[in-house]
C-alpha cells in the first residue's frame, strides 16, 4: 500500500466530510418525502380528488302537463343538438364553418353561439343547432374525429303535441333570463328551461323537479374522462289540468272561424275550465328553441295580439252581457219588480242628454222578462237609474267583475266596475248620472274580461261563488267522473231574482223574438240560454245618428264593435257556461247574437255531446278535425251597418 | 485502500485488462435505473411506449457508446485535453449566447442538425476535468495559495455567468456547486470559502437584478407556494398533491390520477420524481433514492481508490455532480428549494442530459481502470 501524500490525506478527509454532507441532504428529502407522503397524505388525497372529480349537475326531466282525462298537453321530447366546447376548438369561426358544410346552421344560430361562447366559460358547451334529424346527427358524429370540441348532445326538448292549440294556457319554456336567476344552480345550466308564461310558469317549481348529478372525473383541462357516480335527480312532477284537450282544440278550431276570438268555457259547478282559448294563438315550440326577430316581429305587431291571452287579459266593456247584473241589482235593492213597466219610445231623455235604444223605433212597453229577451237599452237606463251605481257596482263584484279571480296562470287582468268613489278619485269629477245609465247597459267605463262573463255567468246558474281555475287537484278524472265536488260557498242573491234573470236569458235564445234566437240549439234537451252584447269601440257621432250610418268600406277593422255572447246550457240544468268575444266582430247586423252566439251554441252542444265533466270521451271523440282556413280579414260587405243590438 | 497486485509493474493497460476493469455493477445500476425511467416515460404517455419512453430507449443505447469510449481511453489522454474541451465548452456556450435557437422561453441549445447540444450540460464535465488537472499539477505538498486560486475562480465563474445570462439558472447553481466542491476536496482552506460566502451574499443585489422576471416569480412562489395556486405556485402545488396523495405504497403504475389528468406539468422531464413518488408512493421514491445513492456511493469508493490525485478529483467530481442532479431535481419537486428546471438523470426524457451523465459515468470507470496509472503534473505518466 502506497504512503500517502498530505494532499492525498486532506483529499480523503475532505471527501468523507462531503459523503457525510450528502447522506444528510438525501435524509432530508427522505424526511420531507415521509412528511410529505405519510403525513399530510390524507390532506394531499383530498386536494387530488378535488383537482380531478367534478360534480356536474344533470336538468332533471320536466314534468308533462296533461288534460283532465291525462292526455298530454306538454311533453318531452329526444332533441339532438350539435355543441362546441369553444376552448376546445383553436377557431370557433372555422369550426362553425366546418358544422356549416355538414349540415345547416342559420346566421341567427351562428351569431348565437358566438355570443354564448363569448358570455361563458370557455370549458362550458354552446349549442350551434337544435331539434337534428337522424340523417344531420349522423353525418356530424361522423366528423367529429376531424373537429375537435364538437359534439352531438342529447337533451330533452319541451314539446307541446297540440301546437299553438293550449299556448296561452300552457304558456311556454325558454331559456333562463339573468333576472330569473336566484342561486338555484339548476338554473344556470345552458339547458335548462324555465317556464315563462302560462301554466308552466306557475306550476314551474312543480314541472321543474330535483336537479340529478354526475361525478365526472376531468383532467387538468377540464375534458370529461369518465363519469365515476350518477344521480337522476328527481323528475318534475305531472300536472294535472282540468281542461279537457278535445274541447280546447275543438274550441280553437271553432274559433279561428273569425279574426280575433277570446272564449272560455267553464264547469258551471266545479270551476273547472274546460277550454280556454285565445284566438289567434302562437306555436309555444318557437320559444323553446329560441326565436328570431322577424318571427317576433310578426308576433308582436299582429293587430290580433296572438301574444296576449284576450281571454283572461282582453279587457272589453260587457255591453249588453251586463244587464243581467243590473236587473239582479235592481230587483234585490228593490228598485224594480219584475212587473214593472218601461215603455221604450227608442230613447230617453236625461236632463240635456238623449240616451238612444238599439232599437230605434223602440220596444214599446216590456216588464223585465222581455227587456232581457230584447235587450231594450232604455228598460236598463230607467232600472239602472232607479237602482243606482253603487248597488250595480256590488253586484258585479260579487258575479266576479272589477277584481282579479285569482287565477292559477300569470297574466289575469282586473276589469273596471265603475262607482262613485272611484270617479272622484281618478278624475276628481263627481259621478253624473249619465254614467249610470250607461254603465247600466255596460258601457262607459264598465270593462271585463271573458273570463269574468264566463264565471258570471256560472254564478249566476249556481247561484255559488264559483272560483274558475285550471288546476285540477284531484287528479286525473276517474271514469264516470269525480264522486265528491266541493261546493263552493253561496252567494247570498235571492234564488227568485236569479230564476227570473235566467228565465228571461233563456228567452234571449228560445224564444221567437229573442235577440240570439236565430242561434238557438234546436234539440230541446241540449237548449242553451244567454245573453248577446255588442260593445263599442268608438263614439257614434250625432252625425251619423242623423244621417244614417257610415258604409261598412269606411269603418276599418279595428274600429268595428266587440261581438258577445255569454251562455249555459243545458236549459233545465245548467252544468256549462261559456263566454265568447268576438273582436270587431260586429260588423253584422245584432253582433253578439250573429257572429259570438252561434260559436257559443256550437260550443255548448260539443261539449254537452261529450260531457267531459262526468265520463272520459271515446278516443274519437277527440279525432283531429281538420283545421278550417282562417278568413282574411273581412272585406266591407255592400249592406248598410245595421243598428247595435 | 485496496489495490490489485496484478495491474502493478504494467506499462500500459491492455483493451483486455481495460474491458476487465469496467465497472460492471455500475452498469448494472445505471441500466436499472434507465429502466425505471423507460417504465415511468411508458406511464407518463397514459401506456404508450410513443412519444417519449421508446425514444429515451434508443437515446440509451447510444449513450453507451460514448460512455464505454470514455471509459477505455486513457485517462492521460483525458489529462492532456480537459484544458481544450473546457475551451470547447465555453466557446459553444459562447456560441449559444449569439447564435441560439429559442427553446422554452430560453437560448440553450445549439442546433447540430442531428442533435440539438446543450453546451451548458458539457460544461458541467469539462469544469470538473479542467478544475482536477489544475489541481492536479499544483505542488502536492500543501493547500492552495490563494493566488493559485485566481485561475480556477475564473475557470468556475466565466461559465456561470454565462449560463445564468442565457437564462439557466439551475445550471449555473450546479455549475458553482460543482466547481466549489472541486476547490473544496483539493484542499482550498475553509477561510476562502467564507470570504467567497461573504462577497457573494454582497454581491446579491447584482445577481437579483440580473435574474429574469420568471426566474424571480420561481423564487416568489418557493417562498410561499400557496398564494397563488393558479399561477406560478400551480406546478409546485401539484407536485406536493400529487406526492402527498401517493400515500406510503403509491396509487400503482399507470394510475396516479394527478399525471394522467395532466394536473402535473412536465411530468416526463423535470417532475417525473413526482409521478414515481405518486404512482409508487414513499416506498417506490426511496428506493429510486437508495438505487442513486448506491451509485453515488460507487463513485466515492472508485475515485477514493485512485491513485492519482487527478483521477480522485475527477471521480468526486463527477460523483458529486451526479448528486446535485439527483439532490436539486427531488428536492425542486418535494418544494425544497424553487424550481429551476434540473433533470432528474437517467430517468428524466431527454437527450443532451442523457449523453451528458452518461459521458460522465464513462470518465468514472475511466479512473476505476487507470487507478493504477500515475499522472505526472504535465501529464506526463508512468506506472507506480
Amino acid at each position: 500500500m502506497p504512503r500517502e501524500t498530505p494532499r492525498q490525506k486532506l483529499l480523503t478527509r475532505r471527501a468523507a466530510i462531503l459523503a457525510g454532507g450528502q447522506v444528510a441532504l438525501i435524509a432530508t428529502l427522505t424526511g420531507r418525502l415521509y412528511q410529505l407522503q405519510v403525513f399530510e397524505r390524507d390532506r394531499y388525497r383530498v386536494m387530488a380528488d378535488e383537482n380531478r372529480i367534478n360534480l356536474r349537475l344533470l336538468v332533471p326531466p320536466r314534468g308533462r302537463i296533461v288534460d283532465r282525462f291525462g292526455i298530454a298537453l306538454a311533453d318531452n321530447r329526444q332533441n339532438y343538438r350539435v355543441v362546441i366546447v369553444p376552448e376546445q376548438t383553436s377557431d370557433i369561426n372555422a369550426t362553425l364553418d366546418a358544422i356549416a358544410t355538414l349540415i345547416d346552421v342559420g346566421d341567427a344560430d351562428r351569431k348565437r353561439a358566438l355570443r354564448d361562447a363569448k358570455r361563458k366559460h370557455a370549458f362550458v358547451p354552446v349549442v350551434v343547432r337544435s331539434n337534428l334529424t337522424w340523417d344531420e346527427m349522423a353525418r356530424i358524429e361522423v366528423a367529429t374525429p376531424e373537429l375537435p370540441g364538437v359534439s352531438i348532445d342529447r337533451g330533452l326538448i319541451r314539446f307541446y303535441p297540440y301546437g299553438p292549440t293550449a299556448a296561452h294556457v300552457l304558456g311556454y319554456v325558454a331559456a333562463v333570463s339573468e333576472k330569473e336567476l336566484t342561486g338555484d344552480p339548476l338554473l344556470e345550466l345552458p339547458d335548462f328551461r324555465i317556464g315563462k308564461a302560462g301554466i308552466e310558469k306557475s306550476q314551474d317549481l312543480v314541472l321543474r323537479g330535483g336537479a340529478g348529478s354526475s361525478q365526472i372525473e376531468v383532467n387538468a383541462y377540464g375534458r370529461v374522462v369518465r363519469e365515476i357516480a350518477r344521480n337522476d335527480g328527481q323528475p318534475g312532477q305531472d300536472v294535472v289540468l282540468a281542461l279537457d284537450a278535445g274541447m280546447q282544440d275543438f274550441v280553437t278550431k271553432r274559433c279561428s272561424a273569425e279574426q280575433s276570438v277570446a272564449c272560455v268555457l267553464l264547469d258551471a259547478v266545479t270551476g273547472d275550465i274546460l277550454a280556454l282559448v285565445s284566438s289567434p294563438s302562437y306555436d309555444p315550440m318557437l320559444f323553446s328553441a329560441g326565436l328570431t326577430q322577424a318571427m317576433w316581429q310578426d308576433l308582436s305587431t299582429d293587430p290580433r295580439n296572438p301574444l296576449s291571452d284576450k281571454a283572461i287579459g282582453g279587457l272589453y266593456p260587457p255591453g249588453s252581457t251586463f244587464k243581467p247584473m243590473v236587473a239582479l241589482a235592481a230587483l234585490e235593492s228593490g228598485a224594480i219588480t219584475p212587473d214593472m213597466a218601461v215603455t221604450c219610445p227608442g230613447y230617453l231623455e236625461l236632463g240635456d242628454a238623449t240616451f238612444h235604444c238599439w232599437q230605434k223605433a223602440g220596444h214599446g212597453t216590456l216588464h223585465l222578462h222581455d227587456a232581457i229577451k230584447k235587450s231594450c237599452d232604455v228598460y236598463f237606463y230607467e232600472t239602472a237609474r232607479r237602482t243606482g251605481i253603487d248597488h250595480i257596482a256590488a253586484m258585479a263584484h260579487r258575479f266576479g267583475f272589477g277584481d282579479p279571480l285569482g287565477l292559477d296562470i300569470p297574466g289575469e287582468r282586473a276589469g273596471l266596475i265603475p262607482d262613485r268613489d272611484w270617479k272622484l278619485a281618478t278624475t276628481g269629477v263627481p259621478w253624473q248620472q249619465g254614467e249610470t245609465l250607461i254603465s247600466g247597459i255596460g258601457q262607459g267605463s264598465v270593462l271585463a274580461t271573458p273570463l269574468q262573463m264566463a264565471t258570471m255567468a256560472a254564478r249566476l246558474v249556481t247561484g255559488r261563488a264559483i272560483v274558475p281555475h285550471l288546476m285540477r287537484q284531484q287528479g286525473v278524472l276517474p271514469p264516470g267522473g269525480d264522486r265528491k265536488i266541493a261546493a263552493f260557498p253561496g252567494l247570498g242573491v235571492s234564488p227568485r231574482a236569479l230564476a227570473l234573470v235566467i228565465d228571461g236569458m233563456t228567452a234571449v235564445v228560445n224564444e221567437e223574438g229573442g235577440t240570439a234566437y236565430a242561434a238557438r240549439i234546436k234539440d230541446a234537451s241540449f237548449a242553451m240560454g244567454g245573453k248577446s252584447g255588442t260593445s263599442q269601440v268608438r263614439r257614434i257621432s250625432q252625425y251619423e245618428r242623423d244621417h244614417g250610418l257610415r258604409k261598412e268600406d269606411e269603418i276599418p277593422w279595428k274600429e268595428r264593435d266587440h261581438a258577445l255572447f255569454v251562455a249555459f246550457a243545458p236549459v233545465g240544468a245548467p252544468r256549462y257556461v261559456c263566454a265568447v268575444v268576438v273582436e270587431h266582430g260586429g260588423i253584422e247586423a245584432g253582433g253578439g247574437s250573429a257572429v259570438a252566439a252561434p260559436i257559443a251554441r256550437d260550443v255548448l252542444l260539443e261539449v254537452q255531446r261529450r260531457d267531459p265533466a262526468r265520463r272520459v270521451p271515446q278516443p274519437d271523440a277527440i279525432a283531429q278535425v281538420a283545421p278550417p282556413v282562417p278568413p282574411p280579414l273581412p272585406q266591407p260587405a255592400p249592406a248598410p251597418r245595421a243598428p247595435r243590438g | 485502500m485496496v489495490s490489485f497486485s496484478s495491474d502493478i509493474g504494467r506499462h500500459e493497460l491492455s483493451l483486455a485488462d481495460k474491458v476487465r476493469g469496467l465497472q460492471w455493477g455500475l452498469i448494472l445500476l445505471i441500466c436499472v435505473i434507465s429502466s425505471i425511467g423507460f417504465a415511468m416515460l411508458y406511464s407518463a404517455a397514459n401506456g404508450n411506449l410513443q412519444p417519449w419512453a421508446s425514444k429515451q430507449l434508443v437515446r440509451f443505447a447510444i449513450a453507451f457508446i460514448p460512455m464505454i469510449a470514455a471509459a477505455l481511453i486513457d485517462i492521460r489522454h483525458w489529462f492532456r485535453v480537459s484544458y481544450w474541451l473546457y475551451a470547447i465548452a465555453l466557446a459553444l456556450i459562447v456560441a449559444v449566447d449569439l447564435r441560439g435557437v429559442i427553446g422554452m422561453g430560453a437560448q440553450r441549445w445549439i442546433d447540430l442538425g442531428f442533435i440539438q447540444l446543450q453546451p451548458s450540460e458539457l460544461m458541467k464535465i469539462a469544469l470538473i476535468l479542467a478544475l482536477a488537472r489544475y489541481f492536479h499539477s499544483l505542488p502536492s505538498e500543501t493547500s492552495p495559495r490563494l493566488l493559485d486560486l485566481i485561475a480556477p475562480s475564473f475557470l468556475i465563474v466565466v461559465p456561470v455567468l454565462l449560463v445564468l445570462k442565457q437564462p439557466d439558472l439551475g445550471t449555473a447553481m450546479m455549475l458553482l456547486a460543482a466547481g466549489a466542491i472541486v476547490f473544496f476536496l483539493a484542499g482550498v482552506r475553509l477561510w476562502m470559502f467564507g470570504a467567497a460566502i461573504a462577497a457573494i451574499a454582497g454581491a446579491a443585489p447584482l445577481i437579483w437584478s440580473m435574474l429574469r422576471d420568471y426566474q424571480k416569480a420561481r423564487l416568489y412562489t418557493f417562498l410561499s407556494p400557496d398564494t397563488d395556486p393558479l399561477g406560478a405556485g400551480y406546478h409546485i402545488m401539484q407536485s406536493k398533491i400529487a406526492l402527498g396523495s401517493g400515500g406510503m405504497f403509491g396509487k400503482g403504475f399507470l394510475l396516479g390520477t394527478q399525471t394522467h389528468l395532466s394536473f402535473l406539468p412536465e411530468k416526463q422531464t423535470d417532475f417525473i420524481f413526482t409521478m414515481i413518488a405518486e404512482e409508487f408512493g414513499l416506498v417506490g421514491g426511496l428506493c429510486l433514492l437508495a438505487l442513486y445513492a448506491m451509485v453515488i456511493a460507487y463513485g466515492f469508493v472508485i475515485a477514493l481508490r485512485s491513485r492519482n490525485h487527478f483521477g480522485r478529483l475527477l471521480g468526486l467530481g463527477l460523483a458529486t455532480n451526479f448528486f446535485l442532479y439527483v439532490f436539486i431535481n427531488t428536492a425542486m419537486v418535494i418544494g425544497l428549494i424553487p424550481v429551476v428546471g434540473v433533470p432528474l438523470p437517467l430517468i428524466s426524457y431527454g437527450g443532451t442530459a442523457m449523453v451528458t451523465v452518461m459521458f460522465g459515468f464513462g470518465l468514472l470507470m475511466n479512473v476505476g481502470i487507470h487507478r493504477d496509472v500515475r499522472v505526472s503534473r504535465l501529464g506526463e505518466s508512468q506506472m507506480a
